[in-house]
């Protein structure tokens, strides 16, 4: 199913925050299908890499092209466009919390279709069995636990079928059974639907498992020190940061 | 293999439609063919033509798709296959994976891996209407009992205090003094001098009807001084101040910092609300004074500019109206007040709930308390100062 057209494309981007830069000549490129990871410590500006791509923060320089169209270039007409492609699972899962599961997926649905009621409703059922809460279309955000918040986050990102979807810490305070199964559902969405996933982490048993390309960023050297499937990176990578970190500092 | 890639929903409906049709090779087995595009902004047949078919046929025990026709889909062609596998599921038939594309298979298999929890749905169940009024009654007992509690609570913070044992930053003290002190200058201000313009105005229409212009600065000072300086900082300082407090509060009950001042022996009561009423209490009386001042000068410039009073007598006038009982009535009054918006405040924001709505809602609900109370205590303290006859 990997053809591998580039999807996204970053070129030269610097992401800085006044005059404080974050990061600088950042390039590298995403694939259609490919589960690419975005990785490295603390703090280094992962989640902030993401904000850029999806639209939440302008780089200070470089830029960003969805299928050979320069997002920040872009009219706004195909600015939202490409957004509308794109499903995000932000870290907390980012629920609206005064609405219920069945109402957060289906604003999306609401705003861009027009659908009749009752086939968003039968839409939403469908997003919330893909995820595993079949039946809790009527709860409030506050009334399950922090896992399922993530996988019905994980449902209103996918509500509108993207193309491409973004996970921020997908397995950021899950239990090790838990995370694994939301990798494994991350596996299974990209098999069947043949999105493209980009995954900001820094969880070393998802790495291996899914990723199959990634691009590692350094807070240090303030930009991109490796890239290519983590897999190899563990094998072949001379670039004593890159391996102490895919090794947990034991290697 | 058809292309598999969902496509982006548009708000227009392109002329894309799905087809439906049926052959039946033997008896028992139907072949549903699927054609065209299944996707959620396409026309698509109605869900129940498989059941119809299924109804008109009968003897069908199983189920299986031909799909080669399809150009294009996404989750509505999941959603109409769900419902068929729910119509197959009911009367007992076979459903066959077969012939669907695979990524459609695995959906399937993921959206039917794991059963609906037992008892998961929630059932909206109607109550009676005496069970709503008795749960309503229940519900505020409660709430006074909360509201009591927490005053209690206050009470004994304001104790320890008194006695040096309180714990709470210093710092935060004197930065919620400047929060509702200095910063709150100009909008008071803006309020007091603009209540005091107006009442010198209506005052002055009807007083000019027997020539006692004069009597605007006894008018304006009196009630500027006794009343409505110190109402008009109250309620100044229930939507600046106390919204503040319960926002604050409240987004730290979601953030569950007030769990962890909890868990390390710290009392919220002290080290968060009680910073917040003693900086309110020691400024609310200085606010009144300023307040008083901003209304007599409102009204004194509608004395001087307009009814040709003079600059002296008008301060004169008013010197003679006012005497010290009043003034003190003003500055209690804006005492109580003080303790009742950080009450309100403060109260509103610890009883806040776990989500972003619930936080606004304390906002308001902070607002209103204090309102209402400021309301209450001008009403109460005007009848004690009547029946006492200051």
């Amino acid at each position: 199913m990997a053809d591998n057209k580039p999807h996204i494309i970053v070129k030269d981007l610097t992401m800085a925050f006044g005059s404080f830069v974050v990061q600088r000549n950042l390039s590298f490129t995403i694939n259609r299908s490919d589960i690419f990871i975005i990785m490295g410590g603390s703090g280094c500006g992962k989640s902030t890499l993401m904000r850029h791509m999806i639209g939440l923060i302008r780089p200070a320089k470089g830029q960003i092209f969805y299928e050979n169209v320069s997002f920040w270039e872009a009219n706004p007409d195909q600015r939202d466009r490409i957004i509308r492609k794109v499903g995000v699972l932000y870290q907390s899962g980012a629920l609206w919390s005064s609405m219920t599961l069945a109402e957060n997926i289906a604003l999306p649905l609401q705003q861009y279709t027009n659908l009749k009621p009752g086939q968003i409703k039968e839409l939403v059922a469908l997003k919330l069995a893909l995820v595993g809460l079949a039946g809790f279309d009527d709860y409030y955000p506050s009334e399950i636990s922090g896992g399922m918040q993530k996988r019905a986050g994980l449902a209103r990102a996918m509500a509108m079928d993207p193309e491409i979807l973004f996970f921020d810490e997908p397995s950021a305070g899950l239990d090790p059974i838990s995370a694994r199964l939301l990798d494994d559902l991350i596996l299974e969405l990209r098999e069947s639907l043949g999105a493209t996933v980009v995954i900001v982490t820094h969880e070393l048993a998802s790495i291996f498992t899914i990723g199959n390309n990634s691009v590692f960023i350094d807070a240090d050297a303030k930009t991109m020190i490796a890239q290519g499937d983590p897999k190899k990176l563990l094998a072949e990578s001379k670039n004593p940061v890159v391996h102490k970190f895919l090794t947990r500092g034991e290697g | 293999m058809p292309n598999s890639k969902p496509k982006v929903v548009e708000k227009s409906t392109p002329g894309k439609t799905a087809n439906i049709s049926f052959e039946q090779p033997a008896e028992e087995i139907l072949h549903v063919i699927l054609k065209g595009a299944w996707t959620i902004n396409a026309q698509l047949p109605p869900a129940d033509e498989v059941e119809k078919r299924l109804v008109a046929t009968g003897g069908v025990r199983r189920i299986g798709f031909k799909t080669d026709g399809i150009s294009d889909w996404d989750s509505a062609l999941l959603t109409f296959l769900l419902k068929v596998a729910d119509v197959c599921s009911k009367r007992d038939i076979d459903f066959e994976k077969n012939g669907l594309p695979e990524g459609v298979a695995r959906l399937l298999a993921l959206a039917t891996a794991v059963a609906e929890r037992k008892g998961a749905r929630k059932k909206t169940v109607r109550e009676p209407f005496l069970n709503r009024v008795g749960e309503s009654a229940i519900g505020w007992w409660l709430s006074i009992n909360e509201t009591l509690a927490f005053v209690g609570e206050a009470a004994i913070a304001l104790l320890k205090f008194a006695a040096g044992k309180a714990s709470f930053r210093r710092q935060d003290l004197v930065l919620f003094i400047q929060q509702c002190g200095a910063d709150a200058l100009p909008i008071v201000t803006l309020i007091s001098l603009l209540v005091g313009l107006i009442l010198a105005f209506v005052g002055a229409v009807q007083l000019m009807m027997f020539g006692a212009q004069l009597y605007v600065a006894n008018l304006v000072g009196i009630s500027m001084v006794r009343v409505m300086g110190a109402v008009m900082a109250g309620i100044v300082m229930a939507g600046r101040t106390g919204a503040a407090f319960a926002a604050q509060l409240g987004t730290m009950q979601v953030n569950e910092e007030i769990d962890a001042l909890k868990t390390m022996g710290i009392s919220p009561m002290e080290f968060l609300v009680l910073p917040r009423m003693l900086a309110l209490v020691l400024m609310m009386p200085l606010l009144c004074i300023y307040a008083d001042l901003m209304g007599v000068l409102g009204g004194l410039i509608v004395g001087v500019g307009m009814l040709d009073i003079g600059l002296i007598q008008y301060i004169n006038q008013t010197r003679a109206a006012l005497n010290i009982s009043f003034f003190l009535i003003g500055i209690i009054q804006a005492g109580i007040f003080g303790v009742l918006v950080a009450l309100a405040g403060c109260l509103r924001g610890m009883q806040c709930g776990r989500s972003a709505s619930a936080v606004g809602q304390a906002t308001t609900s902070a607002v209103v308390t204090s309102i209402v109370a400021i309301i209450v205590a001008t009403g109460i303290v005007t009848v004690v100062c009547n029946v006492l006859g200051i």
